[in-house]
């Protein structure tokens, strides 16, 4: 086993709540380490109250017994996760499933005036002409908006 | 105790205890934009909560489960502001809001710097969350900022802020509704 088979088949996992991505495309998965029939995977949550954290261990575990290995998930709670880690293919994903894929990060972190004034684009048609309606949305990791565009309200990721 | 339970548990404390009070809005916000607002804030507390209580049980030797709801309620350490119990009154929720989420950015800035990298990761991870607790508060205190029952609130409620150790009355029953499921049945892993 290599660890590009290894990563192949985490890559199969989807997010549990945003099925049209997958772990690795969403970043959380930091490394792979195989010795002596043995697979090390480190994984970093994205936030940590994300119920969805234990179904990402007990998934990739399983991936990784059906490989033939006996699986060591650890979890990672340290600053190593942002969304700067999902990937080009993994925020095309989101956009195309109507979700607006996170701003870049910058040195000094998001900022209020950004989210109100800021040019977030909408996921449906394009429009840099967006509003705030709120920082939280229907899991952690989301704020809505509306597109004064295409009048529709629309779920964006936080940046983190 | 060792050093890092002494610095993490009135913290982790806080969290909890602060993502129950905030969860009791859940269905009964003034507006449904709220009423996610305040689910998701409590669900980030309790989140972090979990991962310091994780941070101090990897050492002493116990889970993160067993700190948080099968220590007896004189051993809880969090401070008495996050203890009250605020529904129906949103001018002293967002007080509180406004009040503990400043506290906890210094506390956090403190954390970061810690000579313990286990402590110090986790510190810069929650930040990043509460990054969005802060504007939604500095949002909150813009809007009210001239309301009298808002200011009143804040001069009212700022000094438990600081007040740990003998618990609020209220306390009691947070406690009870808090560890009641663990406590119905002894040993169970759910």
């Amino acid at each position: 086993m290599t660890e590009a088979q290894v990563w192949e088949a985490l890559s199969e996992i989807p997010d549990p709540e945003i099925p049209v991505i997958s772990l690795v495309e969403l970043g959380v998965v930091r490394d792979v380490e195989i010795a002596e029939g043995r697979v090390r995977v480190e994984f970093t949550p994205t936030f940590l109250g994300c119920p969805a954290l234990e179904v990402m261990r007990d998934q990739m575990a399983a991936k990784l017994r059906e490989l033939g290995a006996e699986p060591e998930v650890m979890v990672i709670s340290d600053d190593s996760w942002s969304t700067d880690r999902i990937t080009p293919a993994g925020r095309e994903k989101l956009r195309a499933a109507g979700f607006a894929p996170p701003a870049p990060r910058t040195a000094e972190g998001p900022k209020l005036v950004q989210l109100q004034t800021g040019s977030f684009r909408c996921p449906y048609c394009g429009s840099t002409d967006t509003a705030l309606e709120n920082i939280f949305g229907p899991t952690p990791c989301r704020s809505l908006r509306y597109c004064r565009g295409c009048r529709q309200p629309f779920e964006q990721f936080k940046t983190i | 105790m060792s050093e890092r339970a002494q610095l993490l548990l009135p913290i982790a404390d806080d969290e909890l205890v602060l993502g129950w009070r905030n969860s009791e809005w859940t269905g009964i916000a003034p507006f449904l934009e709220e009423d996610v607002a305040f689910s998701s804030i409590a669900q980030n507390e309790i989140g972090h909560a979990r991962a310091l209580y994780q941070l101090v049980a990897d050492e002493l030797g116990t889970t993160a489960d067993e700190l948080a709801f099968d220590r007896p309620p004189e051993e809880y350490r969090c401070s008495r502001l996050v203890e009250l119990r605020l529904v129906p009154d949103w001018a002293q929720t967002i007080a509180r809001h406004v009040l503990y989420e400043e506290a906890d950015a210094k506390r956090i800035e403190e954390l970061k710097a810690s000579d313990d990298p286990e402590v110090a990761g986790l510190a810069a991870k929650i930040d990043r969350e509460e990054v969005y607790h802060r504007m939604h508060a500095e949002m909150w205190r813009e809007r009210l900022t001239d309301e009298p029952r808002f200011t009143a609130a804040l001069e009212e409620i700022q000094p438990l802020l600081d007040e740990r150790g003998e618990h609020t009355p209220e306390f009691a029953e947070l406690w009870e509704e808090m560890t009641m499921v663990r406590r119905s049945v002894a040993g169970a892993t759910w």
